[in-house]
């Protein structure tokens, strides 16, 4: 079936791709809406909205900041996804939702893809659910056309490479460092031999986020991956900013900067 | 029939680490391959004789054990009813059954070459008994730790502190011991090549709900051979508090199968179970994931985990182990719960009668028996599993005395 990343995917040429992060609901849900506008314009390939849950385990400091703002502002999934069905009336940029299991569990799994697929959404990323546990959903996002996208760590095997590299739809997220999102590290060596490991073993296109902090890390790491992801820096501009119209404009001029960086 | 019994037979967890529907491996991919490392080996030298051997070693010189099995004659008398023993965990080492476990996991941190502790903590018992085998083993330790429980156990937190454990202060969420779990395993993601986190209770990801349950069954394994020694035959029924439920494993386990002797889990009703603040998971939960496994828990209708509340530090988790969520739906265990209120009634009585004074949360355990005791015949044999002792609740005590006494 044909879908949004699948249509970005083959008519790449060369491009990498640019993934912001926005978490939905912060600093409001219009505002994180908006971002996504602003993200298409400096040239952003797809995003990935975040759906805040209590307990973000695999997050660091800002990111759980913005959850934690969003969640004040009791955000949920049922309004993530009508301002997703919103926002398509206006954009077709491919939307990945990136949210922890538990706030999927309570909506219903059946109902959430069903009602992702029709508000518009891409594709999931669900960090705390590996591979082994993602069955039963896995088989619901396929009936509903919805890309389901496994991480990669540079403490998984060959074999589990591999096996992620199957069962990812469309492409793959390779976490660039063991760690939490946010921790802006410089990335040397050691993520290049990772990162060629990782094109020899994977067959489909692979992304790299967690850390990515600038347009130098964004233009190293795109020497072996197809593309970042950027969330945490973002989440810190618009944290930063004075009030929200300049949040916008902060992160407008970030994104540019990015996009210039990378082929 | 409804019972554990048609899994007799069956392992369990089985290989993925489900207990039934229940347990797994929900967490980031970043971990998995030192689950997987931890599972392998722990299956390995399990079987091992040294090493079983070391295990016993410790338990019997280091914590003291066995924990006698105590006859409570004045509880008993006042209670008029069946005739109460105590499993006495409060004797151990550090005052608590933690050590059991904590012994169990250092001696595989160090068979493995791990050269760092992480652990995570709220009503410090198990902080404690982690910084306790640290100083024994040479290991660096941190300890998280919520900073509301930080200030309410502060006893044992200068405790850790003086046994050469970083106690470092969670101030995310709930700031109790959800929030340091989820903040031990942000640790854990970032240092996972040389890093052993020593999980507290039955509950995370698999290996972790089946390692502690086995280290801890020596407390039921024990407690089967003091009955049997002391009036041949088995209990009538065991009693044990459950927040993560570790303790309640432990001593179940050996008698899962035995299905004369019925099993009574009691969690905390905090408040009342009518109202937003309590801790019983499995009375009032509902199956989700938490901090790597599936098992009943506390959400709001949007997923979101509800803060618990419990006057005990330990009990006050909003989920429970994956095997207790098993035992509850095949009805192997009968889970009950008692309030706060209740919880220091027991507390201050059992004090007053048996010269015991036990933690908040086997106080939960002692409540449940003064409110049920009328379902128990004169002549039956009722053990209750002391998992700790008090004093470090005394702050909490005298708060409480200053707000209702």
């Amino acid at each position: 079936m044909d879908s949004r990343i699948r249509k970005l995917l083959t008519n790449l040429n060369g491009r990498k791709l640019l993934i912001p992060f926005f978490t939905a609901g912060y600093p409001d849900l219009d505002t994180s809406l908006k971002l996504v506008n602003i993200a298409e314009q400096c040239g952003a390939d797809m995003v990935e909205l975040g759906v805040p849950f209590s307990d973000p385990l695999a997050d660091g400091v800002e990111i759980q900041y913005s959850s934690k703002c969003a969640l004040d502002n009791q955000i949920s999934v049922r309004k993530i996804l009508e301002g997703v069905k919103a926002l398509r009336k206006r954009s077709q940029i491919p939307i990945i939702l990136m949210g922890y299991y538990n706030p999927l569990i309570a909506y219903g799994e059946t109902k959430f893809m069903k009602d992702a697929h029709h508000s518009g959404v891409d594709g999931l990323i669900i960090p705390d659910l590996p591979i082994e546990e993602a069955h039963p959903l896995y088989d619901k996002a396929k009936e509903n056309n919805l890309s389901m996208i496994f991480l990669v760590s540079p403490t998984s095997s060959k074999e589990r490479i591999e096996l992620i590299n199957r069962y990812s739809t469309d492409f793959v997220y390779a976490i660039t460092v063991t760690g939490v999102t946010g921790t802006g590290k410089v990335f040397g060596r050691k993520t290049d031999v990772y990162f060629k490991k990782l094109k020899k073993l994977l067959s489909r296109p692979f992304v790299a986020g967690f850390g990515v902090a600038s347009p130098e890390s964004a233009k190293r790491l795109t020497k072996y991956s197809d593309g970042v992801v950027i969330g945490s820096a973002i989440i810190k501009i618009i944290r930063n900013a004075q009030n929200k119209s300049e949040a916008l404009k902060q992160v407008e001029k970030f994104l540019s900067t990015v996009r210039k960086a990378i082929p | 029939m409804k019972s554990g019994m048609e899994n007799k037979d069956k392992k369990r967890p089985n290989k993925k680490g489900r207990f039934g529907l229940y347990g797994g491996r929900y967490v980031p991919e970043t971990v998995i391959y030192a689950l997987d490392e931890l599972d392998k080996f722990y299956n390995k030298i399990k079987k091992d004789k040294k090493f079983i051997a070391e295990f016993n070693y410790y338990l019997k010189d280091y914590v003291g054990r066995p924990s006698p099995l105590y006859y409570a004659e004045r509880f008993t008398s006042y209670l008029k009813g069946p005739r109460i023993y105590f499993k006495r965990e409060d004797l151990n080492h550090t005052g608590a059954h933690k050590i059991n476990n904590t012994i169990g996991q250092i001696l595989l941190a160090k068979h493995m070459g791990k050269k760092r502790i992480i652990a995570e903590t709220g009503a410090g018992q198990h902080g404690l008994a982690t910084a306790t085998v640290c100083a024994r083993f040479g290991f660096p330790c941190v300890i998280y730790m919520g900073e509301i429980d930080l200030v309410r156990q502060k006893p044992n937190v200068e405790k850790m502190r003086l046994l050469g454990a970083q106690v470092i202060p969670v101030n995310s969420g709930s700031k109790t011991l959800k929030d340091a779990t989820s903040q031990a395993l942000r640790d854990w993601v970032t240092n996972v090549k040389d890093t052993f986190y020593i999980i507290g209770s039955v509950v995370g990801p698999h290996p972790y709900p089946m390692i502690v349950r086995d280290f801890q069954s020596v407390i039921g394994k024990e407690t089967k051979k003091q009955c049997l020694k002391r009036w041949g035959k088995l209990p009538e029924a065991i009693i044990a508090c459950v927040g993560g439920g570790s303790n309640a494993m432990g001593i179940f386990n050996a008698f899962v199968n035995d299905e004369t002797v019925k099993l009574y889990g009691v969690e905390a009703a905090g408040l009342g179970l009518n109202t937003k603040f309590h801790a019983a998971s499995i009375t009032k939960g509902k199956p989700g994931v938490l901090h790597g496994a599936y098992s009943y828990l506390i959400y709001d209708k949007d997923g979101q985990i509800i803060l618990p509340h419990s006057i005990s530090a330990g009990l006050d988790y909003p989920g429970v182990g994956p095997e207790h969520s098993f035992f509850k739906d095949n009805g192997r265990i009968i889970y009950g719960s008692v309030t706060d209120k209740e919880a220091v009634n027991a507390f201050k009585l059992v004090s007053h009668l048996e010269g015991i004074i036990p933690a908040l949360e086997s106080s939960h355990a002692l409540a449940y028996i003064i409110k049920k005791e009328r379902q128990f015949k004169p002549n039956d044999n009722v053990v209750i599993c002391l998992s700790g002792r008090g004093d470090k609740d005394m702050p909490i005590i005298e708060k409480w005395d200053q707000e209702y006494g």
